[in-house]
């Protein structure tokens, strides 16, 4: 019988410090079977266990893409007891990866125009996203792809070397935006989310979908703008957070309703969040 | 189906022989309540009891369980890797064990055997368990398994069930398991069909008649889950909890555990222990915030788990086989029957008219 509990032994092999704060690190990690990488079969969106030993086990989203081979990667805030004791890790240490865990919605999105929104360190699983759709092999699968993403600070940002490559693209529609800067040089956006979405955004349709991930707050105030913006509930995919051990439906937690977000989510439409209870 | 007449005066001697090929497990008196252990060579278990103070369920899913094993001594070659351990899978008995008792394993198991995942740790126990089922001739007030998919003769989840006639036990065998270890025992009277048949039909019916609470469930899966989460009666019912989660504990059909790692010196062990939906930690957010902060919303959780998220999940009744010990067990009286009455009358219209 396969153990579902058990991680696959990695190798963390470079550590990026993301943010000014300092507060989030990116993890790149290296399988040491190389046939663990083969099972290790994911989707963006996907999220998987990050296993400290002696520490125990948190789930955070797959940063890297699947087009991206040879390693995964894992954007980490440093909260509590296991993500202070990765930030002290080094290269060279041992974790583990227990995954990938959650489901994807890509059938859904094939063909379609995607509007990617997204607020502070919740933009790990949209850098997967992009870095897929944008893949030479799977670009021309989507229409328009536009992005809106922002933080507090440019240097809050994530990916920002990324985030300038996108810019200079015609293959995809960026709009970044801070809260506020004193940058004299800043030369995207200023202002939250919600009001860059509304000024930019395409209209909703039966052929756009939107991607939601930020803060609660962020979250909150999108929403008028996009049912504005005419966006159907089962036009607009979210991902929810929720404190989880197992990660596969077993423990008994992380429910809302009768859906387990580890295993029937993390991904939910607002459609069928409108039919769920809002304990989340 | 066959059924074995065990006569009193050798069920000490069908134990010895069964002792070699079983781990036995069955309900002992502990100073004022029957728990269940293994028994020790030519220890009995007492089947003069109502019932066990916990349920059975530690049996398959122990209350605190080791997973996984690693080093962190840098010095060894697999260092920080976790590693699985050898456990013991051989054959175990559970004897005596209440048919509700029995009913709650099959109930639990959709949970730890998925299309998806297999639980290994749950699934290797209840594989090497047989269940050896002890008819109930008095049930207690508590009881209401007649209305919660069960009752005291219930044959489902067993693999034998033992009657007791007072002189002697009528064994049904239930399962080529159960057969085996009828043999094993060495029990080989053969009881007349017809006759044990009737005794038992009677004997079901008496127990049944004594069965003196009910819930009614079927209304659930028709009310809505956002009507039965928003209604205004979840208040009163959690004023007097005091979040204690005995009857999470005490309950066969609650599975939640936690994950922790433990540490001593350079060795370690990823482990797993029973957790409470009672219990603020259970959902609190690095952050934080907690999407289940107050007392009201976890007693809704429990009730609702059991009474209507696993109903429409599976579609095949509640997560309850109506044992009574949460009842009889809570601090403060909070009785599932009457919680489960609400909810399967309440209407959300004519809350609004009043």
């Amino acid at each position: 019988m396969q153990n579902p509990y058990l991680p696959y032994p990695v190798r963390i092999d470079e550590i990026i410090t993301e943010t000014e704060d300092k507060n989030l690190k990116t993890f790149k990690l290296v399988f040491l079977n190389p046939d663990d990488e083969e099972k290790f079969s994911y989707m963006p969106g996907q999220f998987a266990e990050l296993s400290v030993a002696g520490k125990g086990e948190i789930p955070i989203g797959i940063a890297s893409s699947p087009t991206e081979k040879g390693f995964l990667k894992f954007t980490v805030n440093k909260v509590g007891l296991v993500t202070t004791c990765l930030h002290s890790m080094k290269a060279g240490d041992i974790i583990g990866v227990r995954g990938p865990l959650g489901r994807h919605t890509w059938d859904t999105l094939k063909g379609k125009n995607v509007v990617i929104i997204g607020g502070g360190f919740a933009f790990t699983t949209l850098r997967s996203s992009i870095i897929y759709m944008l893949d030479p092999l799977n670009r021309m699968n989507f229409k328009k792809i536009h992005v809106i993403y922002g933080a507090r600070s440019p240097g809050m940002l994530l990916y920002r070397d990324e985030l300038a490559e996108w810019e200079t693209r015609d293959d995809i529609n960026m709009h970044i935006t801070v809260d506020g800067t004193d940058d004299p040089d800043w030369k995207y956006n200023v202002g939250f989310v919600p009001t860059i979405t509304e000024q930019k955004a395409p209209p909703g349709n039966s052929d756009t979908y939107a991607l939601i991930c930020g803060p609660p707050i962020m979250i909150k105030f999108t929403q008028p703008v996009l049912d504005k913006l005419g966006y159907t509930h089962n036009h607009i995919i979210m991902s929810l957070e929720m404190r989880m051990k197992c990660g596969i439906g077993i423990c008994g937690r992380c429910n809302i309703g009768k859906e387990y977000v580890c295993k029937d989510g993390p991904i939910f439409t607002l459609a069928e969040l409108d039919n769920m209870p809002k304990e989340y | 189906m066959k059924y074995i007449n065990i006569d009193k005066k050798n069920w000490a001697n069908g134990l010895e022989n069964l002792y070699g090929n079983y781990r036995l497990f069955g309900p002992v008196k502990n100073n004022k309540h029957h728990v269940l252990k293994e028994l020790s060579k030519g220890e009995l278990p007492d089947l003069n009891y109502i019932n066990t103070l916990l349920s059975p369920k530690s049996i398959v899913f122990p209350q605190s369980e080791t997973m996984f094993e690693y080093s962190l001594d840098e010095s060894k070659e697999d260092h920080h890797i976790l590693k699985e351990i050898n456990k013991d899978y051989s054959p175990r008995a559970l004897i005596g064990i209440r048919p509700c008792d029995a009913a709650s394993f099959l109930l639990v198991k959709r949970n730890f055997d998925t299309p998806e995942y297999k639980d290994p740790y749950w699934l290797s126990a209840y594989e090497a368990t047989i269940f050896i089922g002890l008819a109930c001739s008095d049930p207690c007030s508590t009881c209401f398994c007649t209305s919660a998919g069960c009752g005291p003769f219930h044959e489902d989840g067993l693999d034998l069930l033992l009657v007791d006639e007072g002189e002697n036990f009528i064994a049904k065998i239930l399962t080529p398991r159960g057969e085996n270890f009828i043999k094993s025992a060495g029990w080989e009277t053969e009881a007349d069909h017809m006759a044990a048949k009737k005794t038992i039909k009677n004997m079901k019916m008496k127990a049944e008649e004594k069965i003196a609470s009910f819930v009614s469930t079927d209304q659930l899966k028709n009310k809505s889950t956002i009507d039965l989460y928003a209604a205004p009666f979840w208040e009163e019912i959690a004023f007097a909890c005091i979040n204690c989660g005995t009857c999470t504990y005490g309950c066969p059909t609650c599975w939640c555990f936690d994950i922790q790692d433990e540490v001593s010196k350079s060795s370690g062990i990823r482990m797993r222990n029973w957790d409470s939906c009672m219990y603020p930690l259970f959902t609190i957010h690095g952050t934080g915030y907690n999407p289940r902060n107050t007392k009201v919303q976890r007693v809704r959780q429990r009730f609702m788990h059991k009474l209507k998220y696993y109903v429409d999940k599976y579609g095949d009744g509640i997560q309850c086989v109506g044992c009574g010990r949460c009842i009889r067990l809570c601090p403060v009286n909070i009785d599932i029957r009457r919680i489960c009455d609400i909810m399967n009358n309440y209407d959300s219209r004519s809350r609004l008219e009043t």
